[in-house]
């Protein structure tokens, strides 16, 4: 086998492991948009918001100091101490948890029965937002995420792989922080799926997703489930904000995954939570191997921009609702 | 008081069909027109027209053109600022290959191909609906911004990739370039205007703008009462990327000058439209105008308050722009989903009784 096949190989173990982080993303999506049929466009700058919360917590920063300067001429900036990254992480969570509650109290509860579109709109306000808010509340530059998980090329793959190719083959290049993000994210799933199968909660979550009306009338308040979708959407935002956080910095960009995350949830459909991870795979490894095979050598490279919405698109054409979503019935 | 249809009598079907029924209306639409064209530009500055007025014009044609795809025929788009970008360097292609074309003729040329390629990215929406068909016209949106950044020919194999306009003239005025008196830009622009809203409002209420509204209220109906799906749709994603594609053609050799695509067409163009249209109201002419007037004049007023007022740094008043915005949008969104328009309309019904509470 030559090197260059050696090579496709890791191009290709790399384009699944971009894929589980696109996969990360794309699950808060499908999580609210089963339980609220609500496409929540603001799900990639939670993921921003929370990075910025933890290491804001983690640095000490003192929230909303640029501010506070500007108005008092004071020169405020951190508190003066570190936290733990555990301790760090639970407030973090308290945050998005307390977010979510104000979601739905100052938001959802006053668009019930809007349409779809509307709602969509009003989640990219938010986004907005707290776009706006997150630097105002932590400031605008890139920050460092660094939480303890290794990164950087696996040494062991790399000396165990090595024995494959020639002289010039290395072994594979897979980054430390890609496989913690695949296995995290297997378990992010896993409980994800055990909690809606065996939890009193969880089966209420799937009377809502199947039914609004016919949960409310054997009383399950959708209020409250609402609240729990968007507290464990902001759970999974931050897991995507640490993972997205540490690989590139915490900054303005990360709330644009959230675009990646569409094409992913289109393959994959919008309710299905398998769906988001084979969907995620797809992509991944699909921009990954088309900008490797056709895009670097003959269209001028970059194709990653759009190569996913590209397939999506024409996936669409032939499966309206996706690989797992559910078929689409249109009745007069 | 005045504002009553009581004494106007109409006597023919045409009269009783017209776009403003009531007199005070049509008296206020006339006057709004002649203050436009004949008072205006001997008053304005060089500030008003290319912070305030030029950007309010030139969005105003694209909002009239994504409402008529996203609010008459119900297919949201998020790739507006790809076709934006299809528009501008259509006109740039033509203003260097033919020096001499009329620029009246670069910019509707420049939507006409905008159109065409409107159309091809038209014709999924024939199977995907709803949300998937908005992510799938992102695929436009980052196909196009790319295109025009790999391919050199677009921007004629200059070394920054950047594209600048050339000067040219209209009726011995010029319109691009760095010498342009700002009410000639003005008058071009609002010219554009005038004409493609009355074209739309009328288009809107003939029978292609009919056919776009049942294919939005319900296609598969539509479709049994004998609307073609196929010409209904793909005419709306030809009209609104013309519109769309001439806003995008004044945008860039009017009002910009030069441009870059990643910067002047990304998404947020796409976002900033789709916000002009919801906040203005989906469905509505009118609407398209007050979310685009509402879209450009408040940042530009929390600027003048925050930074000329209150004297704070620019990425705080920038920041706080975002949230204000946001919060804005959604408040709206709660207040009257339906937008400025809606609001308009109920003003007018409280109008016509007032002071007389029946």
């Amino acid at each position: 086998m030559s090197a260059e096949f050696y090579f496709g190989v890791e191009v290709f173990l790399n384009g699944l492991m971009a894929g589980v982080m696109y996969s990360l993303v794309a699950l808060g999506f499908v999580l609210i948009f089963k339980a609220s049929g609500i496409f929540n466009y603001a799900q990639g700058v939670m993921a921003l918001f929370a990075a910025l919360t933890l290491v804001g917590f983690q640095n000490g920063q003192i929230p909303f100091a640029h501010l506070i300067n500007t108005i008092f001429g004071t020169e405020l900036s951190t508190f003066g101490w570190t936290l733990p990254a555990f301790a760090a992480i639970l407030l973090t969570l308290g945050v998005m948890i307390l977010f979510a509650v104000l979601v739905e109290k100052l938001v959802l509860k006053h668009l019930v029965n809007q349409e779809p579109i509307i709602l969509f709109m009003a989640t990219i306000g938010l986004a907005y937002f707290m776009e706006g808010f997150g630097d105002l509340m932590w400031g605008s530059d890139i920050k460092k995420l660094d939480i303890g998980i290794p990164q950087g090329g696996n040494r062991w793959i790399e000396d165990h792989t090595a024995f494959l190719g020639g002289d010039n083959f290395y072994g594979f290049y897979i980054d430390t922080l890609d496989i913690y993000a695949a296995v995290i994210a297997a378990i992010l799933v896993s409980s994800l799926v055990l909690f809606s199968k065996y939890t009193k909660t969880g089966r209420a979550l799937r009377a809502v997703a199947d039914d609004h009306q016919a949960a409310l009338s054997v009383g399950i308040s959708l209020r409250t489930i609402w609240v729990i979708v968007w507290a464990i959407a902001g759970f999974v935002a931050l897991v995507a904000g640490i993972m997205w956080g540490s690989k590139s910095g915490v900054q303005f960009s990360l709330s644009l995954i959230a675009l990646k995350a569409l094409p992913v949830l289109m393959l994959g459909g919008f309710t299905s939570i398998p769906g988001a991870i084979v969907g995620g795979l797809i992509i991944g490894v699909g921009e990954k191997m088309f900008e490797f095979l056709i895009g670097a050598p003959f269209l001028g490279g970059a194709t990653e921009n759009w190569f996913a919405y590209m397939l999506a698109l024409m996936f669409l054409v032939f499966r309206p609702q996706g690989l797992f979503g559910e078929k689409i019935i249109e009745r007069v | 008081m005045f504002y009553r249809e009581a004494g106007d009598f109409k006597t023919t079907y045409a009269e009783d069909n017209q776009t403003f029924p009531l007199k005070l209306d049509r008296i206020g639409y006339y006057a709004i027109l002649l203050v436009g064209f004949l008072v205006v530009p001997f008053v304005i500055d060089d500030y008003w027209v290319s912070a305030v007025l030029l950007p309010f014009l030139i969005y105003s044609i694209a909002t009239i053109g994504l409402n008529i795809l996203t609010g008459y025929c119900g297919q949201v788009s998020l790739g507006s600022g790809g076709f934006m970008a299809v528009g501008a360097y259509a006109s740039y292609k033509l203003m260097t290959s033919f020096p001499d074309l009329s620029m009246i003729i670069v910019v509707l040329l420049s939507g006409a191909i905008t159109a065409m390629v409107g159309i091809v990215f038209g014709l999924p929406s024939l199977r995907i609906k709803g949300f998937y068909l908005a992510v799938a016209t992102l695929a436009a949106q980052f196909f196009l911004v790319w295109m025009f950044n790999k391919v050199e020919w677009f921007y004629n194999y200059s070394a920054s990739g950047q594209i600048n306009a050339p000067e040219r003239t209209v009726f011995g005025f010029n319109i691009t370039g760095a010498e342009v008196q700002p009410f000639v830009a003005y008058l071009f622009c609002l010219s554009f205007v005038v004409v493609l809203a009355w074209a739309a409002r009328n288009m809107t209420r003939s029978n292609t703008g009919r056919r776009w509204m049942a294919i939005r209220d319900m296609d598969i109906a539509a479709e049994i009462i004998g609307v073609n799906p196929l010409g209904a749709k793909l005419s709306a994603f030809a009209v609104s990327s013309f519109y769309i594609g001439v806003a995008g053609a004044l945008l860039f050799s009017v009002y910009l000058g030069a441009a870059e695509v990643g910067e002047a067409f990304g998404i947020s163009k796409s976002f900033l439209l789709l916000f002009m249209v919801i906040i203005g109201g989906l469905g509505s002419i009118f609407g398209s105008f007050a979310g685009a007037a509402f879209m450009v004049l408040f940042p530009v007023l929390l600027k003048n308050i925050m930074v000329g007022q209150l004297g704070w740094a620019t990425d705080i008043a920038a920041h706080f722009e975002f949230v204000i915005v946001g919060a804005l949008i959604i408040i709206f969104l709660i207040v009257e989903p339906h937008g400025l328009a809606a609001l308009w309309r109920v003003t007018k019904e409280k109008l016509r009784l007032w002071p007389f509470p029946h």
